[in-house]
């Protein structure tokens, strides 16, 4: 599978690693060249030795995103560190490039349930973190 | 609250926000600023007291302390494009706010805008380059109006030296079907020509069409049109 990645901070870049070791086509695009750091951290080996794909940009500009290879994209991520950035631009991969699994990154709890609802694969960590924390609190008693 | 008056919503409180919800309260519209800036907001609620809220817009409790449940109208200008469109969607989506106006920062993010349905989109940069285009017209044509929804264009055409149209009567200029020449500039003065106004060169016409019509209107009016 081909899988493009928007934003390698923590979640972005762990992500991208795992698919990249796991055989799939990887591509990053982030708007700060440090994030490619953490990239080859996380590999332990060079990025592009090991066959990722890595561009610098925004996620709105159009160019980038093509650049990034967004029209052969099988799985697109949003996960940079805005939310309202990875709503809008996941909405884009979805109804302007037809990819054909779109994923958000959605701190939010709330706008990533009312996305969710409209079509929208959100993932929400704060709301795995409220379950979990939930959980172990209550186990704990 | 006067029965003739709007709720509206601005989101986003630097000089756009915060110039357009005085200018509301002036003519005597409820409206609520939202901004998320701490030390600006304390700046603007010196001035505009409970009409501004602290907060991220984006968020939808703000949205709705705010009130937007009935808000006729929410505009979204804050120096964000993500937010302005995050805004306008739930906007329009969640709250079925009839309404909507949204600021557009960067002109090449209009796509995104347009792709996810927020309009009008206004954004400043773009017309900003329409009045210098409209300074310096390239080829004498110069678009005034678009609106792609209706069909419909407005487009200002200086009339050529040597051209098909230059002399001639209205009438005369046997525009394609969807046309029509609805006013003419000519010594710094504009008129509503009737079918005997005869053209002159140097004369500016605007010109309503159907988007498309353009190329087969110009060759009416450019110097040595193919037409003369």
């Amino acid at each position: 599978m081909f899988v493009l990645v928007i934003g390698a901070g923590r979640v972005g870049a762990s992500v991208a690693t795992s698919a990249l070791r796991a055989g799939h086509e990887v591509s990053v695009l982030d708007e700060d060249p440090l994030s490619h750091e953490r990239l080859d951290v996380e590999l332990g080996r060079s990025w592009e030795e090991a066959g990722g794909r890595f561009t610098i940009g925004t996620a709105l500009e159009i160019d980038a995103l093509v650049e990034a290879g967004i029209d052969e994209a099988d799985v697109f991520i949003a996960s940079t560190n805005g939310d309202n950035t990875n709503l809008v631009v996941s909405q884009i991969a979805q109804r302007r490039f037809e990819v054909p699994k779109v994923i958000a990154r959605v701190l939010d709890p709330r706008r990533a349930a009312w996305y969710a609802e409209q079509g929208v694969h959100t993932i929400c960590p704060t709301q795995i973190a409220i379950e979990q924390l939930e959980k172990a609190a209550l186990e704990a008693v | 609250m006067a029965g003739t008056g709007l709720y509206v919503i601005i989101a986003g409180a630097g000089k756009v926000g915060w110039n357009l919800a005085r200018e509301l309260l002036e003519k005597g519209h409820e409206v609520t600023v939202i901004e998320q800036d701490r030390r600006r907001y304390l700046t603007v609620e010196q001035e505009l007291e409970h009409a501004v809220q602290y907060g991220d817009a984006t968020e939808l409790w703000v949205l709705e302390r705010a009130g937007i449940q009935r808000a006729d109208l929410v505009v979204a200008v804050t120096g964000d494009d993500e937010d302005n469109i995050l805004i306008c969607q739930v906007a329009k989506e969640k709250y079925l706010c009839e309404r909507i106006i949204a600021r557009c920062n960067n002109p090449r993010n209009l796509v995104h805008f347009k792709l996810l349905g927020i309009q009008p989109a206004v954004s400043a940069t773009d017309l900003i380059l329409r009045l210098i285009e409209h300074e310096v017209p390239r080829y004498g044509l110069v678009h005034l109006l678009d609106l792609p929804e209706e069909r419909l264009e407005i487009i200002e055409l200086v009339v050529g030296e040597d051209s098909a149209a230059a002399g001639r009567r209205v009438a005369d200029v046997t525009l394609p079907e969807g046309a029509l020449v609805i006013s003419v500039l000519r010594d710094g003065a504009g008129f509503v020509p009737t079918s005997d106004t005869v053209v002159e060169a140097g004369d500016e016409v605007l010109v309503v069409l159907d988007p498309g019509l353009e190329e087969d209107i110009t060759g009416w009016f450019v110097s040595n049109g193919r037409r003369g």
